[in-house]
């Protein structure tokens, strides 16, 4: 499995260093009018790191939910988990081992794919986000959350109603950061209001979203607000509250999962 | 010292069908019990309810003197699942290494060496596990369970998948565990094997204990055979008490004996009436 995701992620980041190539290559031919003023290098550089980081998070999603989609009912069906579970060593251990395992190759991926991108948008445009690393941790927090909810998934459903789920949650925050984006387009307060909701509902999106604002953090004016509209969903700040709210939050589905996982017959 | 395993009342309920109905059971120390039943009986429940992979409904299960599940009952005893597989890219080696540290048993090399020769996996310690036949991996699990000489063996169907041969080699290893003073839970539809290895058998049925005994106990007379040189004569009702004066009245009419059976029920006998021909 670990050759096809480093193939496709090779793959990703080749055409990701094409299509880098081609806007940049082209960019004196992006010509805004004459009254608007846009910094085109910057919203350019954006614009593609911020479909980067989209990338990025699906595919340390993909992999999360694939090292993680049957942990308890998968690998109970199958037989895996009875001889394990008998020992000593007890099921919440069990449970935080494939935890803390998803976690740091997940963790170490999409760090891996943020820099690589990073440096393919850098050295191809010349154009570097405002922010380095953070946004890179909270990508990799996000990722995290969503392994947290797979193995608790994993407790209380089947393997194929958990990838399911878990790929409906993603979605639906997908949507929340779209429907954020249309609310900022319209200057709706309430649609902006779900969206912030549905985000910290699943603060996977809210990092994200709070990740794709940091790249650009400094930019402002028309460019800003047009970066702000973002790719797959919108940049917004969030700050420190979505992250201890972020951590909060996982260590609640944690204990969920491990609470469900010890009353849990198999 | 406590019991091996002491379960008391034990009730487990599955939604709406009721999987145990409040089933006693012992087993003593170096004490080797056969549970038997038809398919759906219990007996699977209740082995998992004794290692803690499945909470009861009443009742409670001890192993050890501890609460079934919790972590010294975890430590006292080893235990083969019905269904169970190891990780395909695992050697026979890394299977027992790995449950090694998950039992926290200090054995090392040695003991791994010698486990895999008790189930005749010697030859095979650097195997794939998904190299293996169904036979080598089953005697693998039997191999698992014995990591960190464990006080209680509860085997569910140890012999499922292994031929006339490798069925002796767990019979063997069964009878040496006994020497040891290691007890058994030994659930098999194998009557014939329990029936040969077994101290005591404990038959369930419909979630309940219907019989329970040494396999003496269980079975029951069904006359003597006299064989005589007038042909062989079964004297039905008869048993071993009747036998020195059936052989003195054959004697006192002039006959000429060649041979005296005492005729008892099998265990398969006692299984069928206990459960009376059922099967799921």
């Amino acid at each position: 499995m670990f050759v096809v995701v480093i193939l496709l992620t090779l793959a990703f980041l080749f055409l990701f260093w094409l299509a880098n190539h081609y806007v940049f290559t082209q960019l004196d031919q992006i010509s805004p009018p004459a009254d608007v003023h846009v910094d085109t290098r910057t919203f350019a550089g954006a614009f593609m790191f911020g479909l980067a980081l989209f990338a990025t998070l699906f595919l340390g999603v993909v992999l999360a939910v694939f090292l993680t989609i049957g942990v308890v009912s998968g690998d109970a069906e199958r037989g895996l988990l009875q001889p394990l579970v008998v020992r000593p060593v007890g099921r919440s251990t069990l449970l935080l081992s494939r935890f803390l395992g998803a976690a740091a190759v997940c963790v170490t991926y999409v760090l891996t794919v943020y820099f690589a991108a990073m440096l393919i948008t850098g050295l191809t445009g010349h154009w570097w986000p405002d922010r380095i690393v953070s946004p890179g941790i909270e990508l990799a927090g996000a990722v995290v959350i969503v392994i947290a909810l797979s193995l608790l998934g994993s407790v209380v459903i089947s393997s194929t109603a958990n990838g399911i789920a878990v790929f409906m949650l993603f979605g639906a925050g997908l949507v929340a950061g779209l429907l954020g984006t249309i609310g900022h387009a319209l200057n709706s307060h309430a649609v902006t209001h779900a969206s912030t909701i549905a985000a910290w509902a699943l603060p996977f999106e809210a990092l994200y979203q709070d990740a794709l604002r940091m790249i650009t953090e400094k930019a402002s004016g028309l460019t800003g607000f047009l970066l702000q509209l973002g790719p797959f969903g919108g940049a917004y700040v969030h700050g420190w509250g979505i992250r201890v709210w972020s951590i909060g939050y996982l260590v609640a589905v944690l204990a969920l999962a491990l609470f469900a996982f010890s009353r849990r017959n198999l | 010292m406590p019991d091996a395993l002491a379960v008391r009342g034990l009730r487990k309920r599955y939604g709406s069908v009721e999987a145990l109905r409040g089933v006693d059971l012992t087993v003593g120390e170096g004490e080797l019990v056969g549970l038997l039943g038809p398919n759906g009986a219990g007996k699977s429940t209740l082995v998992k309810i004794a290692v803690g992979l499945v909470r009861p409904t009443a009742g409670g299960a001890e192993v050890a003197g501890a609460r079934a599940g919790s972590r010294p009952a975890r430590a006292a005893l080893g235990y083969l699942a019905e269904l169970f597989r190891f990780p395909g890219w695992y050697t026979a080696d890394e299977v027992l290494e790995l449950h090694q540290q998950l039992a926290g048993s200090r054995g090392g090399a040695a003991e791994r060496k010698r486990l895999l020769e008790l189930v005749a996996l010697d030859d095979a310690s650097k195997r794939r596990v998904d190299g293996m036949s169904k036979g080598m991996a089953q005697r693998l699990g039997i191999a698992q369970a014995l990591v960190g000489e464990p006080r209680i063996l509860l085997l569910d169907e140890p012999t499922s998948a292994l031929d006339p041969v490798g069925r002796r080699t767990v019979r063997l290893l069964l009878e040496e565990m006994r020497g040891r003073g290691v007890s058994v839970l030994l659930n098999s539809h194998l009557l014939s094997e329990i029936e040969l290895v077994c101290d005591r058998v404990a038959i369930l049925l419909g979630g309940e204990l219907v019989a329970a005994g040494t396999p003496a106990e269980l079975a029951s007379p069904r006359g003597v055979e006299l064989e005589t040189d007038r042909g062989t004569e079964l004297i039905a009702g008869a048993t071993r008490g009747d036998v020195p004066r059936l052989v003195a009245d054959a004697v006192r009419d002039g006959r000429s004996i060649y041979g005296v059976r005492v005729l008892t029920s099998t265990l398969e006998d006692t299984y069928l009436e206990a459960v009376g021909g059922e099967t799921a």
